[in-house]
């Protein structure tokens, strides 16, 4: 195989079409870009600053005396060399992004002005509040339209995403036990729940028990009524499911869990798929997260910030972490102190530093009130709708378990069961997506079908991209069922071919080129 | 000796019948075609209780990681170093030299609930 000067291998698999052997390993405009390491030179700079100025030691021997070895750009070199490998990455701003549970939609240029206004982006959280009027004036209207949109009497905003909503409300559960004395320590968790759901549960010192899933892919319900009793603290479930199936027997399903005297647990990631047409306070909820990040279109992808409010039934609002924002006869102010001259003394605790994710609160306020009350029950409609057309255009084709039971919610659930006999896997099917040109779907999740392939087209999707979309997910198939051999070794036109996974985590290479050997 | 199976695709091997008995535990060449790819197994330390059914290793492949459970209630004695260097083992000889622990047997009766080789082949063909 053909190298670059890096070592690289540069030329395409026979079978191809093409064998591109090019003196620089670049193939036209896609370019080959080694590590910063691997070319930078330790004795470059970008920049020609002054000698620092001496200054008094005051790390006690611990200071490096070694050299560091970070190489040395011209501006121009590292300006390309993140550039180059920019243009390798697959990005919502390029095309769909059908990753199933990530609800990967656009993010609307508004709602980013509004988070750089400077009264909003320059502040700090130590300021004084009274300088800070306007942005605790934020979170107190994006509180009330989280509370309106859930029918939810209170809601905490300082949790930082979805896990840590579910650490928020677990906690906020384990306290309203502990202040009436109940020692009960089991939690049901669904099969079609988030596999977070448990891990929190265990984290807060819960027991946690499973429970099936029926053949629809919901809770199976008498099972679950059949378990609860006097030793259960709380029923854990996600609506609308990993599945992306809504769980019609919910408010049956809080009525029994309530009148056992546990709590409801509700993983609101979904909530994107109901908002504006279902309120979860309806439905007997207690606790539900909401993520920010997803429902309400903030940056995410682009690897965060989360942000995860949780909102709280009547029962469990006492018990809300601080510090949280409450109006007083002088304007707004942010409660800091757990204690009675607070009047917050039951309050479980403070779970991050400051009062949450700002920036993620504009906007997602900014996308709430650019759609408005009737565009945001849209967004769901039309999240629906998307996720539908993909399985009906899809089914005859690819295995889809839970078609028979109705129409789905906001993402569509395949398995792999069609292709039985190939050999081939969803893997394969999601590696020839990439010559395609997607970003697949999420494979091998859910757990409960084999060979899971979960897409989420989201609201943003026009038919047009929807039906290029599908265009390419059924000449795939078409073509994996017809010529299996053809396909094990997609993809073909990646900048990086198949990566050896099994190698990768049994001898993972660390370190730079250098530092490998 | 006689091998064992449970509805979770683990095999037991018991050397003799009886409470105090040494039996040797591992999963079936079914399991691991399941996972793909084993990449590191968290296997139990001697003197560790197990209860049948409890969750007593963990195995991880490039798929998933899945819990490992006891397929009787007794005491870990060994478990395998040979899958810390070479997690592979699982996958080349899952009924062999992939084994992951060995344990004595707390109660014997608890044999008599598990699947003969025929029994567990009919399962797994039925899956």
């Amino acid at each position: 195989m053909a190298m670059n000067d890096v070592g690289r291998p540069t030329r395409l698999v026979a079978g191809t079409g093409a064998v591109a052997e090019t003196f620089t390993g670049n193939r036209a405009l896609m370019l080959e870009e080694p590590l910063l390491f691997e070319r930078g030179s330790l004795d470059t700079s970008g920049v020609d600053l002054p000698p620092v100025p001496p200054v008094p030691d005051r790390l006690g021997g611990l200071a490096r005396d070694g050299v560091i070895g970070l190489p040395g750009f011209s501006e121009p070199e590292a300006v390309r060399h993140y550039t180059r490998l920019s243009r390798q990455n697959y990005a919502i701003d390029l095309g769909i992004f059908p990753l199933g549970s990530c609800t990967m939609k656009h993010n609307p240029r508004l709602n980013e002005k509004m988070a750089r206004l400077p009264g909003f982006a320059d502040i700090h959280p130590l300021q004084p509040q009274s300088t800070v009027q306007g942005a605790l004036e934020l979170i107190d209207v994006l509180a009330d339209w989280l509370m309106k949109l859930t029918g939810m009497p209170a809601v905490a905003m300082s949790p930082k995403a979805g896990a840590h909503g579910e650490l928020c409300g677990m906690l906020a559960i384990r306290a309203a036990l502990d202040a009436r004395g109940d020692e009960r320590r089991v939690v049901l968790v669904p099969e079609s729940a988030h596999g977070t759901n448990p891990a929190t549960a265990a984290f807060c010192g819960f027991t946690v028990e499973n429970i099936p899933a029926n053949a629809r892919g919901r809770v199976d319900l008498d099972a679950l009524l059949a378990r609860l009793g006097p030793d259960v603290a709380a029923v854990m479930i996600t609506n609308p499911n990993t599945c992306g199936l809504f769980e019609p027997d919910l408010k049956t399903i809080a009525d029994a869990v309530h009148a056992a005297g546990g709590y409801v647990y509700c993983d609101g990631a979904n909530f994107n798929a109901i908002v504006g047409r279902v309120r979860p306070g309806d439905l007997g909820v207690d606790a539900m997260h909401i993520n920010l990040h997803k429902t309400f279109s903030t940056p995410h992808g682009g690897g965060g910030p989360g942000s995860g409010p949780v909102v709280l039934s009547a029962a469990l609002a006492p018990f809300a972490p601080i510090p949280f924002v409450r109006k007083t006869a002088n304007g707004l102010e942010l409660v800091e102190e757990d204690t009675a001259a607070t009047h917050a003394a039951d309050s479980f605790g403070r779970m991050v530093a400051f009062h949450g994710q700002m920036g993620m609160f504009v906007r997602a306020l900014a996308y709430m009130m650019s759609h408005g009350a009737d565009g945001l029950r849209q967004v769901a409609e039309d999240a629906v709708l998307n996720a539908n057309y993909v399985l009906a255009s899809l089914k005859d084709l690819y295995t889809a378990p839970f078609a028979d039971s109705g129409p789905c919610m906001h993402e569509a659930l395949f398995s792999d069961d069609f292709l039985d006999g190939t050999g081939l896997t969803t893997l394969d099917l999601a590696k020839a997506l990439i010559d395609e040109g997607f970003h697949p779907m999420t494979m091998y999740f859910p757990l409960v079908v084999h060979g899971a392939m979960l897409v989420e087209p989201t609201e943003t999707e026009s038919k047009a991209n929807l039906d290029q979309l599908i265009g390419a997910m059924r000449h795939v198939a078409t073509q994996m069922l017809a010529d299996p051999d053809a396909w094990r070794a997609a993809p073909h036109f990646a900048p990086r071919r198949r990566l050896d996974e099994t190698l990768a985590a049994r001898r993972p290479v660390l370190g730079y080129k250098d530092e490998a050997a | 000796m006689s091998r064992l199976y449970t509805q979770d695709h683990e095999w037991i091997d018991v050397a003799a019948k009886g409470s105090g008995a040494e039996a040797t535990v591992g999963i079936t060449d079914y399991a691991q075609g399941q996972l793909g790819d084993v990449v590191f197994v968290d296997l139990p330390d001697a003197g560790r209780a197990v209860t049948k059914g409890g969750e007593a290793a963990v195995v991880e492949s490039v798929k998933a990681a899945s819990d490992v459970y006891a397929p009787v209630s007794g005491t870990v004695t060994e478990s395998n170093p040979a899958l810390a260097d070479d997690p592979s083992l699982v996958n080349s000889a899952p009924e062999g030299d992939g084994w992951f622990f060995k344990l004595t047997l707390s109660d014997a009766s608890e044999l008599d609930g598990l699947m003969d080789k025929a029994a567990y082949d009919a399962f797994v063909a039925s899956l």
